[in-house]
């Protein structure tokens, strides 16, 4: 398990700016080891490149530090699960878990990717190409592949957005159990997801943008829906992105 | 239903080429009825069919080599980024000179045999296809690549796995058009200067006022255009059957 020698990275963004557009300016925040922080921001706010700029796909940065606790650098020890799927159309779903293996011209190991396909419930399905899969089993192909990497960071933009609401849920489920012990950040727009998910959550607000921490329900994730604190929670969490979009008017 | 709407165009073009022929008055030396044509391809038949497959032949080795350095060019303009500074004016250049232009400079170099006639239709489908093949490598969804990234993929592995496969539906579009010029190529090169196929026999008719000759040679010439379009297009979208655009 990658928790065994889990450590912390730490985020720092005096400033970064895209030609005139400043996005962010004195960022500042630690992502702690096997545990979930979650993003929290309306769209368009710059969450999708702040997690970008962790998985080294921004290129040309300065005035962003990314350090681990361990002192080793993080590239290579993260990996990526976005919004769409990505899945590749033209191969099986076991090929596309074995992806990673084949872009870095390693053997694949084929009995553990069929073993990570069978806990995400697809066990079926390996041979299927994923246009026979619908939206909520090509996100856990997605998973499994992600589990695959057996990084131990996971990079997870809005990965259950475009779900149905079920789907969604069985996925949150499905994602906090299986990245136990990894340290995961997850971007997301869902107050609802950042209070189910997060150990920490971060609202991301305003142009340049502000970080702000936010109080977090106690509790294993992923807690329960019937919990009354992530209904409460969630009503604070949307007034605060509420104001905080009045500040920047209609 | 698929087969019976072809039939029904077809004998409805005869019809209306009939009737055409009989309002008009036209003698046979101008057009020939349908029905003389059909006896000219009966009749001839061994001769048509002997040229047809030069031709043939020749359309098919244009395809195959166009296609051959189509995608060899598109993928050294893909992935050797200097070479696109020099390539590309190449290509454009051998787009801009009308490649007719060129078939009697061909048939002085490579001769009156097939080479030249293989090279026109070659060069005819050359640009087609590296346009389509280097544009579907160029517009490799983002996403992918960003997860090559983070997986470690090198340049090479994530050519191999991830753009060639996203391109080969806009490489196949390439080569529908492709199908469809090749034979182009192929006819004109023999018109310049030949001694078999079925563009000399038409000319070769032609100056013999074998007018219904000429035309049974057409309609053969036709019926393999149509032939290997319809060949070539099934066997994309079957190799293809992962991709909704096809």
């Amino acid at each position: 398990m990658p928790s065994k020698n889990a450590f912390s990275i730490s985020v720092t963004a005096d400033r970064l700016a895209f030609g005139n557009n400043l996005l962010f300016e004195n960022i500042k925040f630690v992502l702690p080891a096997a545990e979930w922080t979650c993003i929290l921001g309306p769209s368009g706010v710059g969450k999708t490149t702040l997690l970008r700029l962790i998985a080294n796909l921004v290129p040309n940065v300065e005035n962003v530090n990314i350090t681990c606790s361990d002192g080793i650098s993080v590239d290579g020890r993260s990996s990526y699960m976005a919004q769409q799927d990505l899945l590749l159309p033209w191969v099986s779903v076991l090929d596309n878990v074995m992806l990673g293996a084949k872009l870095r011209s390693e053997n694949a190991n084929k009995s553990e990717a069929i073993e990570l396909l069978t806990r995400v419930g697809l066990a079926k399905n390996i041979h299927d190409l994923p246009s026979k899969l619908s939206g909520g089993m090509r996100q856990r192909v997605a998973l499994a592949r992600t589990l695959m990497e057996n990084r131990p960071i996971v990079l997870m933009d809005e990965p259950f957005s475009s779900l149905d609401a079920i789907s969604r849920v069985r996925m949150q489920d499905m994602a906090a159990e299986l990245l136990e012990g990894h340290t995961v950040l997850l971007v997301t727009h869902d107050p609802m997801e950042a209070l189910r998910l997060g150990d920490y959550i971060h609202v991301l607000s305003g142009r340049p943008v502000k970080l702000d921490a936010v109080r977090c329900p106690t509790g294993n994730r992923p807690r329960d829906l019937h919990n009354p604190d992530l209904l409460t929670g969630q009503a604070d969490l949307l007034a605060q992105l509420a104001s905080a979009d009045e500040f920047e008017g209609p | 239903m698929k087969i019976i709407r072809p039939l029904i165009i077809a004998i409805l073009l005869i019809i209306i080429w009939q009737l055409i022929v009989s309002i008009s008055n036209a003698p046979p030396y101008i057009l020939p009825t349908p029905r003389l044509v059909l006896e000219a391809l009966i009749g001839r038949g061994d001769i048509i069919i002997q040229h047809a497959g030069v031709t043939l032949t020749e359309i098919i080795f244009g395809l195959l080599l166009g296609t051959l350095l189509g995608s060899f060019s598109a993928l050294t303009l893909s992935y050797f980024r200097p070479a696109r500074q020099w390539l590309m004016p190449i290509l454009v250049i051998s787009q801009a000179i009308p490649v007719f232009a060129l078939a009697p400079v061909l048939v002085l170099w490579l001769g009156y045999g097939m080479l030249s006639k293989v090279a026109m239709a070659t060069l005819i489908i050359y640009f087609p296809v590296t346009a389509a093949f280097y544009d579907g490598l160029r517009r490799t969804e983002f996403g992918y690549l960003d997860l090559a990234k983070t997986m470690n993929g090198t340049r090479w592995t994530t050519l191999k796995y991830i753009r060639i496969p996203s391109a080969l539906p806009a490489l196949a579009s390439g080569l529908r058009v492709a199908t469809a010029t090749a034979p182009i190529g192929a006819i004109v090169g023999e018109w310049v200067g030949s001694s078999e196929g079925l563009g000399f026999l038409m000319l070769h008719a032609n100056g013999r006022m074998q007018i219904d000759v000429m035309f049974a040679a057409l309609l053969v010439l036709a019926v393999i255009a149509v032939a290997l379009y319809y060949s070539v297009n099934a066997g994309l979208n079957r190799l293809l059957l992962w991709s909704p655009s096809t």
